[in-house]
């Protein structure tokens, strides 16, 4: 057993009210900056919709993830180590920037400098790469924001996949939510795996996902690799970026950007443990519905005294294993049972979790399109949204998310009638297989959502590796030979070699 | 004319080999950010799947040819029993084929830097320069095909052999091996050479990265840690270059 922690991420979409105050925030911080542009390391979707870039979901036109063989390993959907070298010279699979959009900035000067004329000067779009004026801006980051465009088009969302047209035609008008997406910082990246010089490492104390900005040489073939199309070519710089977590601010012990910045409280941080020696083999679940189970075994009680003894072994430090104990995630994945990964079957073991909307359900039974069982809506009558959320969370299987679901409804049943009636509902819990005790906690967790329940983050424990002292007065977070004190350990021109930045691992 | 044929071919090479051994390493160890392919794949597709994967695999074979076929010693050709004729002839059938799958690549990769929008808006100097020399080498190259069809004994290329292997191990003389031949060869190693020089300042240095190391790895996974842990098995997994 090979016990390894990683701070993980649960959004929970019931209260997502789709404001991007995190893909902004993000932006700002992040990818305001040439060849990124187009990027968004956070953005939010409508659903249903094909989303950003565009039908990201599809893979057999992406070819990202992972795919079990026959023999029943697993490899890049993109192909082997020989494919991939195969198609270094072109990526068959890579999306060009149109299919996230062509950046865009608008000639903001000419309202100011235009001459007296009859109409009004207007600020007309210019290509952020070609500095080329725009005829029209044809699709954007979040081109069918709150359904925005016709339903034919949004409906190749491959969420829609077993339900038949005619009748999730229906929900056109009732059923929307918003889908924030990020890194999933998995168990096991596909982009890693198909880096060919790699420079894509999952860090061993937190299990963030980065890219080794002076060893990427540009091959893009993480961009395909990734299901989540959430690696992006930087055609400036000619490497590949993406979300990092926000890792300075997480080994300071605070939350990521958007996190902070989440005006719904919906974002929760926290610390998983889990069993490195168990990733291969549960990647590789034999059915695709099998993975969301295989990735619940994946994780490590740290509850459990034996786990707690043996992560201490194993160099974990006692403030990482106090806050897995406290971890709202590991409440709400595995305690409570009602946030999810996304898109499980791409196999790479994600690590950004979501607690699915309760929104359809209530508009329907609000409505009166649902059926009611006692005193909360029947989920299992709405087929079709259910189907549709367990295509994005459990690889079609239905019955974990219609549980999470009743679960969540049972906890406004309950709270319900103990602050208006004034009465403990224990049935209502006990019929969701809760106590009252488990439902008044995840009140507090998941609807109050108070800053220290939401994110309980230890700090990184840099003096266990890094000579601490060395980086007192060094370089911080930077691109480029700023900061570099060269490639080889000796310095090339003589004299003692820099101090490592705080950037540089291994 | 005989102390300007030993600037260009025996002295100019050291300068070229010099500039590109220590520009290379130079920049490897100070900059690495800017080490890399310089894909423009994500801005246009067009052009390129096609243009690349020929351009490619054309230079890389005549890339093979040139580096095999110029400095093996001619003992070894001598003993295997293969004749300079024949020698010749290789290299004017699979060269002439390769760069004409080359020449296809480039042609469709040149007019793609030059006159698309994106593309040409986004190339640094060095892009379209590196890419201009690269074509004008590879058509002088194709035309020395010509020269070469008319004395087909495979003596002329020997000469050639003589004076990379010479430059190599710093014969002193070399140039004069190529002294006489035609003017067209000359240009080709003049350019050949100059690409040589400016190599490290260009995207070409992705060529030192190409990454067949990815082949051995093992597993798939890459995982790094600044922790020492007390078990072993943990080290810190260095990544393939």
């Amino acid at each position: 057993m090979k016990i390894r922690a990683q701070i993980a991420m649960v959004l929970n979409l019931d209260k997502c009210i789709g404001c991007h105050t995190c893909s902004v925030t993000c932006k700002n911080v992040w990818t305001s900056r040439e060849g990124m542009e187009y990027a968004w390391f956070n953005n939010v979707e409508t659903k249903p919709g094909v989303g950003y870039p565009k039908e990201w979901e599809n893979q057999k036109r992406w070819k990202g993830g992972w795919v079990r063989k026959r023999d029943g390993s697993i490899e890049p959907r993109i192909g082997g180590k020989w494919r991939v070298l195969s198609k270094i010279f072109a990526n068959p699979d890579l999306p060009e920037i149109d299919d996230y959009y062509e950046p865009f900035t608008f000639d903001y000067e000419h309202l100011q400098k235009a001459p007296e004329m009859e109409t009004f000067p207007t600020a007309r779009p210019r290509s952020l790469v070609s500095g080329e004026r725009m005829e029209k801006v044809e699709w954007g980051p979040n081109w069918e924001e709150i359904l925005g465009g016709e339903f034919a088009k949004r409906s190749k969302d491959a969420n829609f996949e077993g339900v038949q047209t005619e009748i999730y035609g229906q929900f056109e008008n009732t059923f929307m939510m918003y889908l924030p997406r990020l890194c999933e910082h998995c168990l096991n990246p596909a982009c890693a795996a198909s880096c060919p010089s790699g420079a894509i490492y999952k860090r061993e104390e937190d299990g963030i996902v980065l890219i080794d900005q002076d060893k990427c040489r540009g091959w893009r073939m993480c961009v395909s690799g990734c299901p989540y199309k959430k690696i992006y070519y930087n055609w400036s710089s000619g490497k590949s970026e993406k979300c990092i977590f926000c890792y300075p601010r997480i080994e300071a012990g605070q939350p990521t950007v958007c996190s902070e910045t989440c005006v719904g409280r919906i974002r929760y941080l926290g610390v998983v443990l889990y069993d490195a020696d168990r990733i291969q083999a549960a990647a590789s679940a034999p059915s695709d519905r099998d993975l969301y189970h295989a990735q619940l075994d994946v994780f490590l009680d740290p509850h459990d005294p034996v786990i707690a003894r043996k992560a201490a072994e194993q160099g974990i430090p006692s403030a990482w294993i106090e806050a897995a104990q406290r971890s709202p995630v590991w409440k709400m994945a595995m305690e409570w049972g009602v946030a999810f990964p996304l898109h499980p079957e791409y196999r790479t073991l994600p690590m950004v979790w979501y607690v699915p909307p309760l929104s359809p359900i209530q508009s329907a039974a609000e409505a009166g399109s649902i059926g009611m069982d006692g005193e909360m809506p029947d989920v299992r009558s709405l087929r079709i949204p259910l189907r549709y959320l367990a295509n994005l969370l459990t690889a079609g299987d239905e019955e974990p998310v219609a549980k999470a679901l009743e679960r969540m409804l049972a906890m406004r049943a309950y709270m319900r009638a103990k602050t208006i009636d004034g009465v403990i509902d224990e049935p209502v819990a006990r019929k969701v297989g809760l106590t009252g005790a488990q439902i008044e906690e995840m009140y507090h967790v998941m609807a109050i959502a108070n800053y220290e329940d939401r994110f309980v983050i230890p700090t990184a424990h840099r003096e266990l590796g890094a000579d601490a002292y060395d980086l007192r007065g060094s370089c911080g977070f930077s691109f480029g030979n700023g900061c570099s004190g060269g490639e080889s350990e000796v310095n090339l021109f003589g004299g003692a070699r820099k101090a490592k930045t705080p950037m540089e691992v291994g | 004319m005989q102390t300007l044929n030993s600037i260009l071919f025996g002295w100019y090479p050291y300068l070229c080999l010099t500039v590109f051994l220590l520009g290379s390493l130079l920049r490897y160890e100070r900059e690495q950010y800017t080490w890399r392919s310089g894909s423009s794949q994500l801005l246009r597709r067009r052009q390129l799947v096609l243009g690349s994967n020929l351009f490619h695999i054309g230079i890389l074979t005549i890339f093979a040819g040139h580096f095999v076929g110029l400095l093996t010693p001619i003992q070894v050709f001598d003993a295997l029993g293969i004749s300079h004729g024949f020698k010749q002839g290789m290299a004017i059938v699979i060269g002439g084929l390769a760069g004409l799958v080359c020449l296809v690549g480039i042609t469709l990769l040149t007019h793609r830097r030059l006159y698309d929008p994106r593309i040409r808006a986004t190339s640094s100097f060095a892009d379209t320069a590196i890419l201009l020399m690269l074509f004008a080498q590879l058509v002088l190259g194709l035309l020395t095909i010509f020269v070469s069809l008319g004395h087909l004994d495979g003596h002329e290329m020997t000469k050639f052999m003589s004076w990379a292997q010479g430059i190599l191990v710093l014969q002193p003389g070399a140039a004069d091996f190529v002294a006489d031949v035609n003017p067209l060869f000359k240009l080709h190693l003049l350019l050949g050479m100059t690409i040589f020089l400016v190599f490290p300042f260009t995207r070409l240095v992705h060529v030192w990265s190409a990454p067949v190391w990815y082949l051995g790895r093992k597993g798939y996974q890459v995982v790094r840690t600044t922790r020492t842990l007390p078990q072993s098995g943990t080290r810190p997994v260095q990544p393939a270059e």
